[in-house]
């Protein structure tokens, strides 16, 4: 009986230190409506400057009084962050400030290793919580037990703040409904910025609290963000109760589950997501989101399929594409090739989020799908390349007819949320199967045939069907399914009231996103010859979303300029540099400053305006504005 | 009293929120060609019938049938495909699309190719799409974004959408709440002469008593969730039980009369 | 669409531009792929070692008079982007041959990659077995000890205390699991009269150290197995050593003597573990102690496991190019095969059988040392003497 107490309490331990991070993270969201992707690195560098501070100054003064510098001084960079970055990009559209707090991940993950070197760092026990208690024959650490306390501490200082101040009040009332705070004539600009740094001080305490448990290093972020993501949302996004007690759920069920189940620890969050997603779509104490008001400054660009012109730039392009096998070398062509799977795979994306305002945060899991139904196909099936790349795709679709008839159920972040636990099963079930999937050790030996062998024809090959991947979903986005699609994105009420089932047009388009990253996948699994979790892995994910998003969310074809870019780049930097994070997080913050619509929208826009501004007096009235690549 | 059942007939339609009942026992029915307006004072239950004759809400009991065929519990988009078009209270519309996109997407709907992914949609029923425009006056802005619409042309486009199913009923939530006196005329005008010429039934809920009283050819009257009056304006105008409603309210009734008066 | 082919163009060129190295044709060159920026806390000190061993190898006229270049590439923990690098090397760079990798799961990409393009590929550090015996092939080599013998080294020694009841903490991928199979396979070969009482499985980089320890502690083990590393290691002993988890128990670690994992312990750093790992500061060999003395006279640092693991990769592959004599993939295959060479841990020879090299590890308990964790009572195992027999090996790989 005392076992059970004493691994509650555990559970409860573990419970504070994710609450402290996710209640940051709530509050961010819930005001700012940023999915802040930065979050986990604000935690990491609470726990290096307070690594120093409580290194420096030595005594209980030190420890303690390092802990709270330290989450001051990050609330500061936070602060700083939020007027520099943040507030150029508040009006850009829906999830482009994830690419940037994206980028700045990047970055401070190379300047944490530049700062405090390489090495994992320890740092000591907190003065007078060094021991354990005895309880009933069992140990509890002290230190686990001023986390306990800490957590319910922590959640009534927010509530009292919450409730019992004016900031408080406006929050909540942004919180519930951003477009009033702005009506009662708040300074909107202020009260972000003060909620964010509240926020982060919230993330780097935790991470500075983390200094007698774990080791300070510079992959902590990655540690605790998709997790303190998942718990948020659990708990319903802006519900400062439902984080602490999806905390206490996630932690509790993970201490008792580990007894049952040893290995669930890889997968209990994103399963205990997933259920409580299908059973409550706004979490456990979260609130149907209003429906969303259109962002503030949001210019809406008609969309129209290309003219002859550009139709004829577009194949010379093509053409001018397909000649690199006559001046390139092997290498050259082998990164061609390789972006090209991703043009495939940020096109796809591209489709279910800019048409189908569905922007999901597991799409790499239909790519990997297709990369493994292409593995078995070969491996055990042993079927001819042609018949491979043919089926193999269909294991992506048939991932995301399953799964994309819950996502479609909910939308917005619950919607990404739902996409991302669904491809960390997915991707866990490729990790732990080793008898059929190889585990993280993977398949090996999937290479092309002959006649796709050479890196020319298989340059070819890639460039082929990514044109024919590319005009196929523009085709389709022109088509009155695209049509019907933009309907359901636009207005769900307005599309139901005019006959259009937009749960099943949103499911279509998911499964027509999966199977197209499905093609992307059974390419790249011949690429590289082998295939590993990674390519269902998150990063994955992640990197389909930044192609899109860097191309410009509110085009029809960005994500084919977004992908050239963002992989052209990453590897080229890959190569040229071991800090290629800090560089290609730099990058990205640069574009998300200057090009808020992303490259090719901001060049649209561009294009845009010089021609509003040549002819004088043409009205908006007199032609069809022009738009899209 | 003939054959054919009436376009709409609603029988006894009740629905309640714990407790309270926010739709007791309403019953009417709407002819062909005919336009009747749903009035009461706020929260004399008008949006909870709409709602429940549009699908968005279900009744606790009672019966919607158009031309005699239920549509009590189906969903919005299955009661549009028996030929029930509507209006929002406030104007929901695709923003990101043309006007005439807007209008095209119904007509998708309308024609069943949602799940069409090879044609070119800019191309489908283009022309009926233009003629609907026409009809609502809205053929200039047919290439803007209707993002950019002002809102009364939003009321005007929300019309010709609703239009696009040829539909035998119009459901239309405050068709001109928001617009500006003339706009109002003007919609309600155009939208009578669309019903009577293509011989649709019209149900609309409306706050404007200038509107009702110049446009309905019926009136029925809605307090605490009961149906206390109906009849023509001229009936409605002398009902006692309605003129004690409205003056309760601190209004005067035969503000009806002056124009640009709202109760 | 019209701005694609501008944005390849400008890519591809940034490519070549970069391409340009000191090189020159005459010049010797080794591709080199590790993940620098995941895992900068081993690669680091490997990196400083195989820079070591190329000034060394130049300083004394190069391999058969040609200066010996390394090009470096990272992987970024990647397998798909270490066969990207891997491609660089072979088709950009024109490289002889191919080393490096730390994860398994790169190793095993690099080497499939090899056996597809027919390139010579020394792996450096990753452990699966599969590299030299499941998944081996013609054209990899291995230097540093397998997870069968640093599994075969430890049950030596675990095998001899009178533990029955035994717990396993591992990480919860590919490594750990194999790390505990193979443990458990031969622990209860040479000790039949074994338990197996509670396994513990936390993801890799995320334990959730608390729960864990306190799970073990219920099962009452009477000794432990672990095989979790870096971060997770850390926050195991500190829970454990809370809790008091490994009080009269004994503890079986892989790796944790190694100073990359060790160190950061510090104060926390638990006494009398079996660890695998280099002890560095007490090894007394003429070779070992020329290379720390060179290593701490360029690097004013200590050495770790990477370093001697990176020093010692280059020097090999050096040794494999001087005795083929030629770049050509078959002649180094043939030239690296039975082929011998003096390393900081003293001689070792490159299998022809399964292709692993016979460097060995050390095997010892931790202690600490002026608030330091060190290893003690330790002993050179060679790795030689921890394979299995050349029967049971050809069974385990592939026919080439």
């Amino acid at each position: 009986m005392a076992f059970y107490v004493v691994q509650f309490l555990t559970g409860l331990a573990s419970a504070a230190s994710l609450f402290l991070v996710a209640s940051g993270l709530s509050i961010i969201f819930g005001v700012t409506r940023i999915v802040n992707f930065a979050h986990g690195a604000f935690y990491m560098i609470g726990a290096y400057i307070a690594f120093t501070l409580t290194e420096r100054f030595s005594g209980a003064f030190g420890f303690w009084g390092g802990v709270l510098v330290a989450a001051l001084a990050v609330a500061l960079i936070g602060v700083l962050v939020e007027m520099v970055l943040l507030r150029r990009i508040y009006h850009a559209p829906e999830l482009f400030q994830l690419l940037g707090t994206f980028g700045l991940t990047l970055m401070v993950e190379d300047l944490v290793v530049l700062i405090w070197g390489p090495d994992d760092l320890v740092g000591r026990r907190a003065p007078g919580f060094k021991g354990a208690v005895d309880f009933f024959g069992q140990n509890i650490p002290s230190y686990d037990l001023f986390l306990i306390a800490l957590g319910p501490v922590v959640l009534g200082i927010l509530w009292l703040l919450f409730q019992r101040t004016r900031w408080g009040v406006l929050v909540r009332a942004a919180t519930q409904d951003r477009d009033m705070v702005a009506a009662l004539g708040v300074n909107q600009k202020w009260l972000f910025t003060s909620v964010f740094a509240v926020g982060v001080f919230l993330a780097a305490l935790g991470g500075a609290l983390q200094i007698p448990r774990d080791a300070v290093h510079h992959a902590m972020d990655l540690r605790i963000i998709v997790e303190v993501f998942v718990v948020v949302v659990i708990g319903g996004l802006g519900s400062i109760i439902g984080a602490f007690v999806a905390a206490v759920l996630v932690s509790e069920l993970n201490a008792f589950g580990i007894l049952i189940f040893p290995k669930i620890s890889i997968i209990l969050v994103f399963l205990v997501m997933a259920v409580v997603l299908i059973v409550r779509p706004w979490g456990l104490f979260g609130k149907p989101e209003a429906p969303a008001r259109k962002t503030p400054g949001l210019t809406v660009n008609p969309w129209r399929p290309l003219t002859s012109n550009e139709r004829l730039a577009a194949l010379a392009a093509l053409v001018i594409a397909a000649t690199l096998p006559l001046f390139a070398g092997n290498y050259a062509l082998t990164v061609g090739s390789e972006i090209a799977i991703f043009v495939i795979f940020a096109v796809s994306l591209h489709f279910l989020m800019s048409v189908g305002g569905l922007a999901s945060f597991g799409h790499a899991a239909y790519f990997g799908l297709g990369a493994y139904g292409v593995a078995f196909l070969a491996k055990m099936a042993g079927l001819p390349m042609i018949v491979c790349l043919l089926l193999g795709p269909l294991l992506g679709c048939m991932g995301a007819a399953v799964f994309g008839f819950f996502a479609v159920q909910l939308s917005g972040v619950y919607f990404a949320m739902l996409t991302l636990a669904f491809a960390q099963i997915v991707w866990s079930i490729a990790f732990q199967w080793v008898s059929v999937t190889g585990g993280d050790n993977g398949i090996l030996s999937i290479w092309p045939e002959k006649w796709a062998a050479s890196p020319s024809h298989f340059y070819w090959l890639a460039l082929g069907v990514a044109a024919l991947v590319t005009i196929a979903l523009r085709i389709a986005v022109f088509s009155p399914f695209g049509y019907a699609l933009r309907a359901t994105r636009d207005s769900v009420l307005r599309s139901e009231a005019v006959g259009i089932n937009a749960k099943r047009i949103q499911w279509t388009a998911f499964v027509i996103a999966g199977t197209t990253a499905g093609i992307g996948g059974a390419l790249f699994a011949y690429l590289k010859g082998s295939v590993f979790p990674d390519n269902l892995g998150i990063s994955l994910s992640v990197d389909a979303l930044v192609m899109v998003l860097l191309g410009g969310v509110e085009t029809v074809s960005g994500g084919v300029i977004g992908a050239i870019v963002y992989k052209a780049l990453n590897i080229w930097l890959v190569s040229q540099t071991d800090l290629s994070k800090l560089v290609l997080g730099g990058f990205i913050v640069l574009i998300v400053v200057v090009f808020p619509k992303g490259i090719v929208g901001m060049l649209e826009l561009l294009a845009q305006r010089r021609r509003k501004s040549s002819p004088p007096g043409s009205s908006l009235l007199a032609k069809p504005i022009e738009s899209t690549e | 009293m003939s054959a054919a059942p009436p376009l709409l007939a609603v029988e006894g339609l009740t629905k309640s929120y714990g407790g309270i009942h926010a739709v007791r026992g309403v019953s009417f029915s709407l002819r062909a060609g005919e336009i009747l307006a749903l009035i009461g004072p706020n929260g004399a239950g008008k949006s909870t019938c709409f709602d429940m004759l549009n699908g968005q809400n279900k009744p606790d009991t009672g019966h919607v049938r158009l031309l005699g065929e239920e549509t009590t519990g189906k969903r919005p988009r299955d009661i549009w495909r028996m030929g029930v078009g509507r209006t929002f209270q406030i104007t929901a519309t695709f923003a990101t699309m043309t006007v005439r996109e807007n209008v095209q997407v119904a007509l998708i709907s309308h024609g069943k190719q949602l799940f069409n992914l090879w044609g070119s949609a800019p191309n489908v029923d283009r022309g009926e799409a233009g003629r609907l425009l026409e009809l609502v006056g809205m053929s200039g802005y047919a290439d803007r974004p209707c993002g950019e619409l002002a809102y009364g042309d939003l009321k005007r486009l929300e019309l010709a959408v609703a239009l696009a199913n040829q539909p035998k009923l119009l459901l239309m939530d405050e068709p001109t709440a928001g617009m500006a006196p003339r706009e109002r005329v003007e919609l309600m005008r155009l939208t009578a002469q669309i019903a009577r010429e293509k011989s649709i039934g019209v149900l609309f809920t409306e706050h404007d008593m200038d509107v009702v009283f110049e446009h309905a050819d019926r009136i029925i009257v809605l307090n605490r969730g009961t149906l206390i009056a109906e009849g023509s304006p001229a009936e409605v105008r002398g009902n006692p039980q309605v003129q004690a409603i409205y003056l309760g309210e601190g209004l005067l009734y035969e503000a009806g009369h002056r124009e640009g008066a709202s109760i | 669409m019209r701005a694609k082919n501008y944005f390849v163009g400008a890519a591809f060129a940034l490519l070549a531009s970069g391409m340009a190295h000191s090189a020159l044709a005459q010049d010797i060159k080794i591709g080199e792929i590790n993940s620098y920026s995941l895992l900068p806390a081993f690669t680091e000190p490997y990196r400083k070692g195989w820079q070591l061993a190329v000034e060394e190898i130049n300083a004394a006229g190069g391999i058969n008079g040609k200066k010996l270049v390394v090009i470096s590439k990272d992987d970024g923990g990647k397998p798909a982007d270490a066969q990207t690098a891997a491609n660089e090397l072979v088709s950009s760079e024109g490289v002889a041959m191919l080393t490096g990798t730390f994860l398994s799961n790169i190793g095993l990409a690099v080497s499939d990659f090899a056996n597809q393009k027919k390139v010579f590929f020394l792996a450096a550090e990753p452990l699966t077995d599969a590299v030299t015996w499941a998944k081996g092939n013609k054209y990899t080599f291995r230097l540093r000890p397998s997870n069968y013998m640093q599994a075969a080294m430890l049950v030596e020694a675990a095998s001899k205390l009178p533990a029955k009841r035994w717990a396993t903490i591992a990480p919860n991928y590919e490594y750990g699991q194999s790390a505990v199979a193979v443990f458990k396979k031969l622990m209860s070969e040479k000790r039949p009269d074994i338990q197996w009482v509670d396994e513990q499985w936390p993801p890799q980089g995320k334990i959730d150290a608390g729960p864990v320890v306190q799970a073990v502690a219920q099962a009452n083990p009477e000794a432990i197995l672990n095989v979790t590393f870096g971060p997770d290691l850390v926050k195991l002993v500190r829970e454990g050593n809370t809790r008091g988890l490994f009080k009269g128990r004994e503890v079986v670690s892989f790796l944790t003597g190694e100073p990359e994992y060790l160190d950061p312990l510090k104060e926390e750093t638990p006494e009398g573990w079996i660890v695998t790992g280099y002890p560095w500061y007490s090894i007394k060999t003429p070779e070992h102690d020329a290379f720390l003395k060179a290593y701490q006279t360029k690097y004013n640092d200590y050495p770790r496991l990477g370093s001697i693991v990176g020093y010692q990769t280059i020097k090999a592959a050096a040794a494999i190019l001087a005795k083929a004599g030629s770049t050509d993939t078959d002649k180094m295959i043939a030239a690296a095969e039975g082929l011998s060479m003096p390393s900081p841990f003293g001689e070792i020879t490159f299998r022809k059988i399964d292709h692993q090299s016979t460097l060995g590890a050390f095997v010892g308990k931790t202690a600490q040392k002026d608030g330091k964790g060190v290893m003690v009572d330790f002993s050179y195992k060679k790795g030689s003497d921890y394979l299995p027999g050349d029967a049971e090996v050809e069974k385990l790989r592939p026919k080439d």
